[in-house]
C-alpha cells in the first residue's frame, strides 16, 4: 500500500492534536496524584463539564439573565470555565476528598467514580449525547494556514500551541519555582513541610483546584473541534488511564512527553491500520507493562 | 455462620420463583454470583479490579456464540464461557499482578476496554445489536429449559430456573470454600500484610493470580449464566459501567463478607428496576450511592450488622 507523505503528516498532526489533550489531563492527574495521593476518576467528567460551561455560557447565559444577544466569547470562557470548575473542585475536596487522605488509596478512586457517574448522570438527562456544536470560536482562529508541507485548520494548529503552553508553563511551575519546590516537597514529606509553616492542606485543597482547573480548559479547547457531549469525558478518562500507566505518574515532563508522542502514534495507526486506531494505546500500554512494569518514566516500587 | 440461617437461605432459594418473578430472581442470581467472584478479589485479596466486566461480558459472547452458532448443550456453553473467561482472566492477571492499588485499577479497566472495542468491532459479536437469540436449549441433551409451566395461572419456566439456581449454588460453595481454607487464609494474610506473607515464604504474586483467575472464571460462569436466561449478550455486558456496578453491589453489601455480596446484589438489582421509570437518572441515584458509601458507609449493610452483632457473616 502506498502511503502519501502529505497523509501521514496530516494524521500526525491530528494526532498531535488529540495527544496535547492526552497530555494536558494526564499532567492534571499526575499533579492531583502527587498531592492527594487519589487518581481523579472524575477528571474526564469534568472535563467534560468545562467544555459545557463554554458551550452554556454561549447559548444559554445570555437568555437567563434577560439579554438574549449576549453570548460569552471564546476567551472569555478559556479563563471563566477553568475558574468555575476550580471552584467546584475545591468544594470537592474540601466536603469528600478530604476525609479519605488517611485510608486506601482505592476508596479516593471509588468516591471520584461516583462523583464522575453523577455529573455524567446529570448531563445525558438534559443533553444529546450525539453533542451539540459549539459555535463561538473567534472568527480570527477560523480558515486553515499554510504550514508549508499542508494545509491545516487554523484553530487545530491554536489548540496545540495553547495546550503547549499550558503543559510547559505547568513543569515550569512545578519544576523551576520556589511554589513548585513547596510542592513537590509536600509529595516526598507533606509532615515536614508543615513543620516548615507552610499550610499543606490549603496546597493540596488549590492543588485539586487547579488540576481540575486544567481537565476543564482542555475541555474549553477541545469544544470547537469535537461536539460537546455528556459522555466526551467519559471516552477520554480511559485513554489517559493507559497514558498514564505507560508514563508512569512520576514526572511532569514525563506525562507530557507520554501524551503527545501516544497521541501521534494513534494518528498514524490512523494511516496505516485503521481498525487498530482506538486501540493501539492499550496494546501500547500491555507492551510497556511486559517491559518495564513501572511506565517509562515511573519510579520502581 | 450457621447451619441454620444457610438452611433457610437455600429453602428461601428454592421456593423463590413461586413468590417473585422467575427472571428477576435468575438476574439476581447471575449479579449475586459476580459480586461474589469479585469479592474474593477485593473482599478477600484487597486487589481492585475495574475491568471486571470484560470477565462477565467476555464469557456472555462467548457462551452465546456457541450456543446459539456451534448447537452446544447449555451446561457445555456455561463450561466454555467459564473456561474463556478463566483464561482471559489469566492474561490480564499476569499483565496486572505485579502493579498494585490504583495501578492495577487502572490497568484492568484499560484492559476491559480492549475487550470492549473486540465486541464492538468482531464480526461474531453483532456489534451494537449485541448477540440476540440465544437459544435456552435442552440441558444435557434432555431438559427442554424453555419449557414453560403454568402453575396457579402463573407462566413458570422452572426448568431455567433450578439450573440457574444449582449453578448458583455450586459456585457459591466453592467460593466459600476457598475463602475458609488454607489458600484463603493466605490471601488474607496478603490483603492485611504482603510484605509480611512474603517474608513467611509465600509465593504471593502466584497466589494473587491464581485468586484473580479463580474470580475471573466465576464472574464468566455468572455471565454466562446471564446470556442463557436473557438470551442475549450486550455491550452493556462488556460496558466499564458493568464493571463499576459490580464494585457498588459488593461495597454496599459489605467487602470481606461472605453475605455482603448477595444483599449487594439485591439492593442494586432491586434500585434498577424500581428506578427504571426514571431514565438516566438511575446514574445520578448509582454515583450518589457511591459517594455516600465511601464517606459514610465503607462496611457496608452486612459489614454494619457484623459488627453490631460482634460476629463474622
Amino acid at each position: 500500500m502506498h502511503l502519501s507523505s502529505q497523509m501521514i503528516m496530516a494524521q500526525m498532526m491530528l494526532g498531535l492534536n488529540n495527544g496535547a489533550f492526552y497530555a494536558i489531563l494526564s499532567l492534571g492527574l499526575a499533579v492531583i496524584f502527587g498531592q492527594l495521593n487519589i487518581i481523579n476518576f472524575a477528571h474526564g467528567a469534568l472535563y467534560m463539564l468545562g467544555a459545557f460551561v463554554a458551550l452554556l455560557s454561549y447559548t444559554r447565559l445570555g437568555p437567563l439573565l434577560g439579554m438574549p444577544g449576549f453570548h460569552m466569547n471564546y476567551w472569555t470562557a478559556l479563563i471563566i470555565s477553568p475558574l468555575v470548575v476550580g471552584l467546584l473542585g475545591i468544594l470537592i475536596e474540601r466536603i469528600m476528598l478530604k476525609h479519605l487522605y488517611k485510608m486506601d488509596h482505592l476508596y479516593g478512586l471509588l468516591l471520584t467514580f461516583g462523583l464522575a457517574l453523577i455529573i455524567q448522570g446529570i448531563f445525558t438527562n438534559y443533553f444529546n449525547v450525539s453533542g451539540t456544536s459549539y459555535n463561538g470560536m473567534p472568527e480570527i482562529l477560523g480558515g486553515a494556514m499554510n504550514l508549508g508541507f499542508m494545509m491545516f485548520p487554523t484553530y487545530r494548529l491554536f489548540s496545540i500551541v495553547i495546550s503547549l503552553a499550558v503543559c510547559f508553563a505547568t513543569w515550569f511551575v512545578i519544576e523551576r519555582t520556589k511554589l513548585g519546590s513547596y510542592l513537590r516537597a509536600g509529595t516526598e514529606n507533606p509532615g515536614m513541610v508543615q513543620a516548615f509553616g507552610i499550610n499543606v492542606p490549603l496546597m493540596i485543597t488549590l492543588t485539586y483546584g487547579f488540576g481540575v482547573g486544567l481537565a476543564a480548559f482542555a475541555g474549553v479547547v477541545a469544544a470547537p473541534i469535537y461536539s460537546v457531549s455528556p459522555i466526551m469525558g467519559e471516552e477520554m478518562i480511559i485513554t489517559v488511564f493507559a497514558v498514564v500507566v505507560i508514563g508512569g505518574m512520576g514526572s511532569i515532563m514525563g506525562s507530557i512527553i507520554t501524551g503527545l508522542s501516544l497521541g501521534m502514534l494513534e494518528g498514524l495507526t490512523k494511516v496505516i491500520y485503521p481498525p487498530a486506531a482506538n486501540t493501539v494505546i492499550f496494546f501500547m500500554m500491555i507492551l510497556v507493562l511486559l517491559i518495564k512494569p513501572a511506565g517509562l518514566f515511573g519510579k520502581d516500587q | 455462620m450457621n447451619r441454620t440461617l444457610w438452611l433457610i437461605l437455600f429453602l428461601l432459594g428454592l421456593a423463590a420463583p413461586f413468590v417473585v418473578y422467575p427472571v428477576f430472581v435468575m438476574q439476581l442470581l447471575c449479579f449475586a454470583l459476580f459480586a461474589c467472584a469479585f469479592n474474593l478479589l477485593i473482599g478477600y485479596t484487597g486487589l481492585l479490579s475495574f475491568g471486571h466486566a470484560a470477565f462477565f461480558g467476555g464469557a456472555a459472547y462467548i457462551t452465546g456464540y456457541l450456543v446459539k452458532n456451534a448447537g452446544l448443550t447449555p451446561e457445555v456453553g456455561v463450561l466454555a464461557g467459564t473456561l474463556a473467561a478463566g483464561l482471559m482472566g489469566l492474561v490480564f492477571g499476569i499483565l496486572t499482578i505485579r502493579r498494585q492499588g490504583i495501578y492495577f485499577a487502572m490497568i484492568t479497566l484499560a484492559l476491559a476496554q480492549v475487550v470492549f472495542f473486540i465486541a464492538l468491532k468482531s464480526p461474531f459479536t453483532g456489534g451494537e445489536d449485541g448477540l440476540q437469540d440465544v437459544p435456552r436449549g435442552m440441558l444435557f441433551g434432555l431438559i427442554n429449559l424453555g419449557h414453560t409451566y403454568h402453575i396457579a395461572g402463573r407462566p413458570l419456566e422452572l426448568n431455567l430456573y433450578y439450573f440457574v439456581f444449582v449453578i448458583f449454588c455450586a459456585c457459591f460453595w466453592l467460593l466459600h470454600r476457598t475463602i475458609n481454607s488454607p489458600f484463603g487464609q493466605v490471601l488474607k494474610a496478603i490483603r492485611e500484610n504482603e510484605p509480611r506473607a512474603l517474608s513467611l515464604g509465600y509465593k504471593v504474586e502466584r497466589i494473587k493470580l491464581l485468586a484473580f483467575v479463580l474470580s475471573a472464571a466465576l464472574s464468566g460462569t455468572a455471565g454466562a449464566t446471564k446470556s442463557i436466561v436473557f438470551q442475549l449478550a450486550s455491550l452493556t455486558d462488556v460496558n466499564w459501567h458493568t464493571s463499576g456496578e459490580v464494585v457498588l453491589m459488593t461495597l454496599l453489601g459489605g467487602m470481606g463478607t461472605v453475605l455482603g455480596p448477595l444483599v449487594g446484589a439485591f439492593t442494586v438489582i432491586t434500585l434498577h428496576s424500581e428506578l427504571s421509570a426514571i431514565g438516566s437518572w438511575v446514574t445520578v441515584v448509582v454515583g450518589t450511592t457511591f459517594v455516600v458509601c465511601v464517606l459514610a458507609f465503607r462496611r457496608g449493610f452486612v459489614g454494619e450488622l457484623a459488627r453490631v452483632l460482634k460476629r463474622s457473616l
